[in-house]
Parts: C-alpha cells; sequence; structure tokens
C-alpha cells in the first residue's frame, strides 16, 4: 500500500492534486514544419528559414519525422494513436511567436490516453494517468540581459517541434511527480525522441496545482506554474505552491485561478498573472494543413520499430542475470547503460558484471566527471576479468588493480595480467618452495609461532604473498603453511 | 508596325516566333503605353530594367531555338506576389518598404517560361475590397471610364485595368470571393479562379487560406489558358497544392461542346436583379445552346447564405493570417514604450480602415464564447454550399451565371460608402465558387446600355477546367467582344 | 448578439488596434450591422452537418525529415526594422 502524502495543519488535513504539462522537444534534424536545422547553441538567426520567421506567403509543410516521432512517444506511454488529428492555431501576440499564432492541435491531438508506472521509495507503484500528447512548433528565443532597453530575439529555435505531453491530476506528492518526470524522461530518452535535457530547454514542465481536504471530492481552484525547469524544481514548486495554498486556506482566504512563476533561487512561486487576463486564443483549425490521417499499417510499423522499455528491460535483467531490483533499476535508467552491462555480461556472471559497474566503473567515472560513453574500460573488459577471477586466474584483490591498469591502458585483463605476470601461482611445489625460503629467512617467529604466537601466522602468509608478488593462490599458501608450522 | 500592345499573348508569341518583332520591341511598346496610362494608376511600381533585361534574354531564346512557353511576354504581377528582390506590399502601408528575398512559386513559373514582369500592379489592401479604394496607393481607374472615375473593380483591380489598356499583355489576380472574376467583368477582359489547390499560394500574402486562389487575367480565352497552363501545378510547399496534372488545355480549346449540360441556377436570378443582365445571361444560354450544349435548371438552395458565411470565414482566417504584421520581424513599425504600444501603434497607423474592420469582425467571430455560434456554423452552412453544387453537378456539367449583380461603379460611389454591407453585396454571385472550392471563369459578354462591360462565369466542377474553357472559347467568339478602350 | 464599446475595445486589443475614443461608438454600430447582418445563418437548419474547414480534405501530403534550409541570416534580417548583434530588436518584454 502506498504511504499517503498529506500536510497537517492543527485538525486539517490537506492532500495535494497536482497534473503536469511537460513540453519536450522531438528530436528530428529539420524543424516541423520548416527544413532549417534544429541545431542547438549555433550562431543566433543562422538556423531559420522564411517560414520560421512568418514572412508573408510563408506555409507549413509537416516533417514526417515529427510524426513518427510522437506516435512513437505515444506507444511508449502506452497510449491510444489517433488515426484523424487536426492541427489548430493558437493565436497571441509575442516577439517569440512570429505568426502571431502558433501551430498546435487542439481538439484533436495526434495521442489520446495512456499511463505510466512509477515506483516510489517505500517500494509501492502507481499508474500516471497520460491525458494526451499533442505535436506543435517551439517559439524563438527572447534574450533579456544584453541590453538594459532592449529584447533581442534569435529565431533558431523557432520552429522546432514539441511534443506537450498533458498528464491527469494524478500526482499527490513531490514525490510522485519527481518520479514521473524522471521515468519519462528515461522513456524518451530510450525512444530516442526526446533528449530529455531539462537544464537545456529541450524538455520544460509547467505543474498545475491545487489542495483539498482530506475527503473532499470536488477540486478548488489551481494555480499553474510555468517553467519549472529541473526534476528537483518541480518537486520544491509542488511542495511549496501547496503550502502557500493551505496557509491562504488556513487564514480564511481564497485561491483565485492563476498563473505562477517559479524561482529557483528561493525555491517559491511568484504570482505572474489572473486566470481572466490571460489571452483569448481564438483555436481555429489551421487552414494551410489538411488534416493528418494515420493509417492502422502505419501504426503497427511504428511499433514494430519500438525498443525494449525500460520496465521490460529491468524484468528482463532481474529474470535472466538475477540481478536485485535495485541494480536492474539503475542499470536500466538508460539505454547505453543497459547495453553497456548487456554487452559486459554476455556469456559471464551479470551479477558480478554488475557489482564491477555500479561499483569500480562508476567511482572511476564520477572521480574523472566522464560520461559512460567516454569510458576507457570497454564492456569485454569487465566480463573479461569477472572470469578470471571466477576461474581463480586472479584474486579479487589483484582484480581491482587489473581495473586501475586497465582505466590507464584501455587492455584487455588477460592481456595485462599476462604481461605483469599476475597471474595467481596454484602450483604447490612453486608455493612450497617459496614456504621454504621465508621459513628459512624467520627462524625467531616460527619459534614464537610454536611458543603460542598463533596470530603470527598473518605474518607469514603475508611474507609469500609478498615474495610471490601478490601472485600466489592465497588459499594454497594458507594451506601448505598450516601443515608445514604443524 | 501595328500597335503591338493590342495583341494577344497568342498573337505576341506568334509574332515573336515568326521574329515580326523582337520581345525587347514589344516590352518597349508596353513601357510606353504604361507612361499614357498612369493617369489609370494600373501600377503601384513599374520595373522597366528588369522587363527589358529579361526581354533581350528571351530575343537570344528565339535566336538560339530554344524559346519557352511564353518566352518575351510582358505581364503584370498583382502586389500580392512576392516577387524577389521587388518590393511587394499587398498595397498596404505596413509593407511599404517589404523586399522580399524570394519569389513566389506561381511568379517564378511564370519567369521559368520565359515572361517577364513590367511591374506590380493596384489592389485593394491585402485583396481586402471590392473597388480598389482600399489600396494604400489610391484606386486603379477603369479604362472604361468617360466623365466619373470608375472603379476597376476589386481586389485585382490594377489587373484588370493594365490588361484592358493594353499595360501589360495579361497579368496574375487572386481570387478569394471574387478578386479575379469581378474586376475582370468591370474591365471587359477574362479572369480565370482556379479550383483551389490547382495554383500554388507559396509566396502569396495570404487573405482567407481556405479561399485564396491565383489565377490568370487576360485579354481573350486562349491566353487565360496559356497562362493558367503555366500557373497551376503542384507545389511541396503548399500542404493545400493538389498532386493533379495540369491537362493540356490549349489543345481542347475550340473543341465541340455538343452535349454539354449547363446549368442555370435559379437563385441567381433574384428579384430586382438588372434585367439587361438577365438578358445577357439568356443570350449567353441560347449562344451555348446553338453549340449543341443542353441548358438545364438547377438549384443551388444556400446561395443567399454564402455571403454571410464569407463574412465570417474570410475575415477569422484574416484576423490571424494578418497577425504577423507586428512591426518586429519587416515592414512597418511604430515605436512605443511598451511592446504592446508598438504592436497597437504599427497596426493601427500601417493597416487601412477596412482591414481593420475585417480584422475586428475575425477576431470577435473566433472569440471564446462565439466560435461556435459564428466560426463552427459558417463552416456547416459552407458544406451545405458545397453539397448544393455537388448535386447541381450530377445534373449539369457546367453551371453558368452572371459574374456581378451590376456594372462598374463610380468610385467613391456614395451608397457603397455609407455602408460596408453594400459593398459586400457585389460579391454575391461570386464567393460561392470559392466557399466550394470550385473553378471559375468570366468573360465578357457585351456592353450595357451605360457603354460599360459586363461578365459572365462559368462554374466548373473540381479540377476541370478543361470544360470550362472548351464552353468559354466557343462563348467567347459568338459573342464577338470588342475589347479596345 | 449585439456587443457594446466596452466588447469593441477588448476585441481590438486582442487584435492589438486601437479605435480613438470618438470612434468607439461609430465602430460598435457599424460592428453591430455586420453582426446583424451575418445573424441571419442562425435561421439555416445545420443538425447534423460537419463543418468544412478546408474543401481539401485529402492526405496530408508529409516532408521527408532533411534540412535542406537556414543559413540565410542575411536574408532573414535583411527587411528588420531594427537590429542589433544578428537579433531581432524590439523595446525590453517584461512580464
Amino acid at each position: 500500500m502506498m504511504s499517503e502524502y498529506t500536510i497537517k495543519i492543527d485538525k486539517n488535513e490537506w492532500e495535494i492534486v497536482c497534473g503536469l504539462e511537460i513540453h519536450c522537444q522531438i528530436i528530428s534534424k529539420s524543424k516541423i514544419f520548416s527544413a532549417a536545422s534544429t541545431q542547438f547553441g549555433d550562431e543566433a538567426n543562422e538556423n531559420v528559414s522564411f517560414v520560421d520567421l512568418g514572412m508573408p506567403g510563408m506555409l507549413p509543410v509537416l516533417n514526417e519525422h515529427c510524426v513518427y516521432q510522437a506516435v512513437k512517444t505515444g506507444l511508449g506511454l502506452n497510449a491510444q494513436i489517433n488515426k484523424y488529428s487536426v492541427f489548430s492555431r493558437k493565436n497571441y501576440f509575442y516577439p517569440d511567436q512570429p505568426n502571431g499564432y502558433q501551430i498546435t492541435q487542439y481538439e484533436y491531438p495526434i495521442v489520446g490516453k495512456g499511463f505510466v508506472k512509477i515506483g516510489l521509495s517505500d517500494g509501492s507503484s502507481k499508474e500516471i494517468g497520460i491525458t494526451r500528447i499533442h505535436i506543435e512548433q517551439d517559439a524563438a528565443k527572447s534574450i533579456h540581459d544584453l541590453n538594459p532597453k532592449k529584447s533581442y530575439i534569435d529565431f533558431n529555435r523557432a520552429g522546432v517541434g514539441l511534443m506537450e505531453i498533458v498528464t491527469e491530476p494524478d500526482f499527490s506528492s513531490p514525490e510522485e511527480a519527481g518520479a514521473f518526470l524522471k521515468k519519462l524522461r528515461s522513456i524518451v530518452r530510450y525512444l530516442g525522441t526526446c533528449d530529455g535535457n531539462m537544464d537545456e530547454g529541450s524538455m520544460r514542465c509547467d505543474a498545475s496545482i491545487s489542495v483539498r481536504l482530506k475527503g473532499e471530492k470536488t477540486l478548488r481552484e489551481r494555480a499553474e506554474i510555468k517553467n519549472v525547469n529541473s526534476v528537483k524544481f518541480v518537486m520544491q514548486a509542488i511542495e511549496n505552491e501547496a503550502k502557500r495554498q493551505i496557509e491562504i486556506y488556513e487564514q480564511g482566504g481564497i485561491i483565485e485561478q492563476q498563473t505562477r512563476h517559479f524561482d529557483p533561487q528561493t525555491g517559491t512561486t511568484k504570482f505572474m498573472r489572473k486566470k481572466e487576463y490571460a489571452n483569448d486564443y481564438r483555436y481555429f483549425p489551421e487552414p494551410d494543413l489538411p488534416p493528418l490521417y494515420l493509417t492502422d499499417e502505419y501504426i503497427e510499423k511504428v511499433k514494430s520499430e519500438m525498443v525494449e522499455l525500460p520496465d521490460a528491460k529491468k524484468e528482463r535483467f532481474i529474470k535472466d542475470y538475477g540481478l536485485t531490483a535495485y541494480d536492474a533499476d539503475v542499470l536500466t535508467e538508460s539505454v547505453e547503460l543497459a547495453d553497456f552491462f548487456e554487452k559486459a555480461a554476455k556469456g559471464h556472471d551479470g551479477k558480478k558484471v554488475a557489482n564491477w559497474i555500479l561499483g569500480d566503473l562508476f567511482a572511476n567515472l564520477n572521480a574523472n566527471k566522464l560520461t559512460l560513453d567516454k569510458s576507457p574500460v570497454a564492456p569485454q573488459m569487465i566480463g573479461d576479468l569477472v572470469d578470471l577471477i571466477s576461474k581463480g586466474v586472479i584474486s579479487g584483490k589483484i582484480a581491482k588493480d587489473v581495473f586501475a591498469t586497465m582505466w590507464q591502458t584501455k587492455q584487455m585483463p588477460t592481456q595485462i595480467v599476462e604481461e605483469k605476470g599476475l597471474k595467481q601461482v596454484s602450483d604447490s611445489g612453486a608455493i612450497e618452495s617459496m614456504i621454504d625460503s621465508v621459513l628459512a629467512a624467520n627462524p625467531e617467529n616460527i619459534a614464537a609461532y610454536k611458543a603460542g604466537k598463533t596470530n603470527l601466522f598473518g605474518f607469514f602468509v603475508g611474507q609469500v604473498m609478498k615474495q610471490s608478488k601478490g601472485a600466489a593462490n592465497p588459499q594454497m599458501v594458507g594451506e601448505i603453511l598450516k601443515k608445514k608450522l604443524g | 508596325m501595328s500597335d503591338l500592345t493590342k495583341l494577344t499573348i497568342s498573337q505576341a508569341l506568334t509574332g515573336l516566333k515568326n521574329k515580326e518583332f523582337t520581345s525587347v520591341e514589344l516590352t518597349q511598346e508596353y513601357l510606353k503605353n504604361m507612361e499614357k496610362g498612369r493617369k489609370y494608376n494600373a501600377y503601384v511600381l513599374e520595373t522597366p530594367g528588369e522587363a527589358l533585361k529579361s526581354a533581350e534574354l528571351s530575343d537570344m531564346h528565339y535566336q538560339n531555338g530554344t524559346a519557352r512557353k511564353l518566352e518575351g511576354i510582358p505581364l503584370g504581377i498583382k502586389d500580392l506576389f512576392c516577387t524577389k528582390n521587388i518590393r511587394s506590399t499587398a498595397c498596404s502601408h505596413i509593407l511599404q518598404n517589404f523586399v522580399p528575398p524570394y519569389e513566389s512559386t506561381v511568379t517564378q513559373k511564370l519567369l521559368d517560361e520565359g515572361a517577364s514582369f513590367l511591374g506590380k500592379l493596384n489592389m485593394d489592401e491585402f485583396a481586402m475590397g471590392g473597388s480598389n479604394e482600399n489600396s494604400c496607393f489610391g484606386a486603379a481607374i477603369n479604362p472604361w471610364s468617360k466623365d466619373v472615375a470608375l472603379t476597376a473593380g476589386g481586389s485585382s483591380g490594377g489587373s484588370a485595368a493594365a490588361v484592358a489598356a493594353n499595360m501589360c499583355a495579361g497579368a496574375t489576380g487572386t481570387d478569394t470571393g471574387g478578386s479575379i472574376r469581378q474586376p475582370a467583368a468591370f474591365c471587359g477582359i477574362c479572369g480565370l479562379k482556379p479550383t483551389y489547390g490547382r495554383c500554388s499560394r507559396w509566396g502569396i500574402m495570404a487573405f482567407a487560406s481556405s479561399l485564396d486562389q491565383a489565377g490568370p487575367m487576360t485579354k481573350d480565352v486562349k491566353d487565360c489558358a496559356l497562362m493558367f497552363e503555366v500557373m497551376a501545378g503542384f507545389d511541396k510547399k503548399d500542404s493545400t497544392s493538389a498532386n493533379t496534372p495540369v491537362p493540356d488545355i490549349s489543345g481542347v480549346l475550340g473543341h465541340s461542346i455538343k452535349g454539354l449540360k449547363i446549368g442555370i441556377p435559379a437563385e441567381y436570378r433574384p428579384d430586382g436583379l438588372n434585367e439587361e443582365i438577365t438578358t445577357f445571361w439568356d443570350n449567353a444560354a441560347q449562344m451555348l445552346e446553338s453549340r449543341g450544349a443542353e441548358i438545364v435548371p438547377i438549384s443551388l438552395l444556400h446561395t443567399k447564405y454564402a455571403l454571410p458565411v464569407y463574412y465570417i470565414i474570410a475575415p477569422a482566417e484574416a484576423s490571424s493570417n494578418l497577425a504577423r504584421y507586428d512591426g518586429i520581424r519587416y515592414g512597418l513599425r511604430v515605436n512605443g514604450s511598451k511592446l504592446d504600444d508598438l504592436y497597437i501603434n504599427t497596426r493601427t497607423e500601417g493597416f487601412g480602415a477596412e482591414v481593420k474592420r475585417r480584422i475586428m469582425i475575425g477576431t470577435y467571430v473566433l472569440s471564446a464564447g462565439y466560435y461556435d455560434a459564428y466560426y463552427v456554423k459558417a463552416q456547416k452552412v459552407r458544406r451545405l454550399i458545397k453539397q448544393d453544387f455537388e448535386k447541381a453537378f450530377t445534373k449539369c456539367d457546367l453551371i453558368l451565371a452572371p459574374t456581378t449583380p451590376s456594372s462598374a461603379f463610380a468610385l467613391g460611389d456614395k451608397h457603397m460608402k455609407e455602408n460596408p454591407i453594400n459593398m459586400y453585396l457585389n460579391d454575391v454571385f461570386t464567393v460561392s465558387v470559392n466557399l466550394a472550392g470550385l473553378p471559375a471563369l468570366s468573360l465578357p459578354i457585351g456592353v450595357g446600355k451605360d457603354g460599360l462591360p459586363l461578365g459572365m462565369q462559368l462554374i466548373g466542377k473540381p479540377f476541370d477546367e478543361e470544360t470550362i474553357f472548351k464552353a468559354a472559347y466557343g462563348l467567347e467568339q459568338d459573342v464577338n467582344f470588342k475589347r479596345n478602350v | 448578439m449585439a456587443i457594446n464599446n466596452e466588447m469593441v475595445k477588448q476585441v481590438a486589443f486582442l487584435a492589438r488596434l486601437k479605435i480613438d475614443e470618438d470612434k468607439t461608438e461609430s465602430t460598435k454600430d457599424e460592428f453591430n450591422a455586420i453582426l446583424n447582418w451575418i445573424e441571419q445563418l442562425q435561421e439555416v437548419n445545420t443538425e447534423g452537418v460537419e463543418p468544412l474547414f478546408s474543401v481539401r480534405d485529402s492526405k496530408l501530403s508529409l516532408r521527408q525529415d532533411e534540412v535542406t534550409d537556414g543559413n540565410i541570416k542575411q536574408d532573414v534580417l535583411k527587411n528588420a526594422p531594427m537590429q542589433e548583434f544578428g537579433y531581432f530588436a524590439v523595446p525590453k518584454v517584461v512580464e
């Protein structure tokens, strides 16, 4: 059972009702309605066509790949794909909106109802309803800090394809919203439909928040928090906005429907505008674009091109590799990591491979501030390393050194062991002669041992290991030594 | 050399081919006529340099035997078409200095076939109007005017005046609610509004996207066909453009129309319709009949509602299409201390009265709470209007009807001025065609008692311009209209 | 559905147009005359009729995802009323 999240003030127990709207930039080479590049970070107004600038007589032509990406995302969110969808114009004046309207979808979005399963820290899980996904064009970017009296506009971003994913008001705690965003990000990244970088703005989130007393059936007025741009901020915004509203209700006040702005400095929300001053967007069907019809064959084709998603992959990792749920969770966070793991685990002990990845590999990556794709250690090296240990060729301790070496040299562990002579010595004759020479050099200690100072046993083992440069099989050293010392 | 500017395009092409004269000579004659005809205010920009340069090139093509379909033919271009590196204003103050860095698809196609452009033609601002009086350059004047300056019609008034006064061999127009056909009728020339989707809208400043369609305006039916063949065709840059092959129309001109069924819509004969027009209409029907066509009565039940439907849909789309003229990226900017002031000042100063009126109506009919009652309702009635035509076309192949309820009226006409609706009523016979997306051609049918030309239109099935042209060509021969003014 | 002066002003603001104070009344009258005229549509029975938003209710043709446009910065900025550092410039936008 899920633990309930409520905020208690005296006798009153308040609960949160929250829904999210997430704008995801679609991964595509060109923009949704023009053939200009979607490249981020180029010089201002470089990736702009006359269409993106809303020049007179310019017309939109829909990018088929954006449609594909939206359908794929819809399937990834277990959602209904609508075979008939319509583009509409949302009319409003703003310098970053070149046409004076945004081409979006209104009454007939491309994707309908779906759901996403999220896991929570208490081990429970919850389904979050997806209301719809529609596709639309992104706005230009205004730059306010170059001149105190002027704003500058760069249209590079204008017309980049967006998917707006709208959820049901199913979130009752900041944690749920956070878990959802992470899950959504992981899904779109798996699908390759959005890169999910909230700090770069390729994924942006609005949260719609209201509170009510526990047990109340109806919804109270809500506040919409715009552009909250990290998972942490979304969680903060929900918590603090809920507290703000509760405080007002507790003091006998009322909440009016309004739009608020999140301030990352304070973690709180600031009033932007009342709903009644909101624009009248005058939506109507875009006359420049006939309706979009998708066929069953098309949807089936997209389905056949779907990749395995995190939930399915996680289940498989647990089943096929015997991983713990936690390890499987971490290893399936991104496709890259999951693929790395699978390559490393192929033909080897998956559980041990997982330990090396989550242990030494992660530690080294973190220490060197490297991402997985920049790792000097290839998956095959980890598989090889695990094998060497399992077969008793090297000890766990040597393996640590081998790992450190392969991090530096990018050599296969077998080769490192070979070159450095790190192979464990399991030849009893060789071990015996090493023991003999150690014993011969330490007659006083033998006497002391025999007189009862048994903790000197470790000293003898250490000396033998030292002489073998760590290569002697420690188990055999112990056994033979015990015999020799009587 | 007789007056070369009196030649039709097809005649001029023959002359050029036979080396009777050069394209440079032809162009110079037109330039002279343009100078003489400046009183008509048909051109808002003359581009003699470009025209002559292009003519020289055309002459080389004739020398080399590589002449294209419209090689060396000097045309006039409605100022709603964006023409590369040539000022294009839509006859609006808000675009007074706008120089597009691109060429509209339709004008590019004309250039690609060897045509040259003499300049940009006058029109009602953003194609909104029926008298050309809404131009920021002042109205074009009908070359048929005698004592009183008459309207050349609108919105393509400059195009019609220029063709009628031999100031270009042919012109482009656009037709959203009658803007090619009505001025063509008023000025005694031919004008075709093609099927919606035939001509690319790319590069033409949008008025009402679901209704706008470019078309030719010419001295005769054959020229109309010649230009149409070049202007039409699929364009992947316009998602509403039709991927339907353009038929070889010039080839079917003169073919028999025997057995063709011509529908006469009862609703186009309202009480009080000008008797003279009724007579011309009946005569036209008889002419077609004597060529073997069959006349059938038809009904277009919802005709009466076409105007109100049009005056909801067109302003609604226009209000959105014209939102881009905001002073930020191009065009006029009138500064203000705040951003909203900049928008308001720019747009209030930049747009003329009629454009503002339509933007206001369009904004209102789309606004929350009224959208269903006005916009959606209008689109429903629009479907009924289209269905009327579909039903009619099960009984006939073409529809014959007057183009306008009167001949050209005087500029500054009091009745038209006192109420915008009176002006809107001029479009009564033309708007249904746009709402249904059909092709229609207006051709001169005769001169009335007032000494002014009148037009008759032939409306066809979608993408069946061919049948229209066949019938229009026959009718034209019987009418034997004296074009020269 | 007659409209009043307040609504005229509201619509004008939505469209970013200014109606002079002394013209508000006449604009309203003209507006209402047009709306009255349009009103005759209400007498048409449209029950069960689908709105016809476009006569071209055909298949939307799509574009391949290829970059074939852009990199025309000069042309893009050519008609700008005001530009600085390769940006379009406007009075400060503060929300």
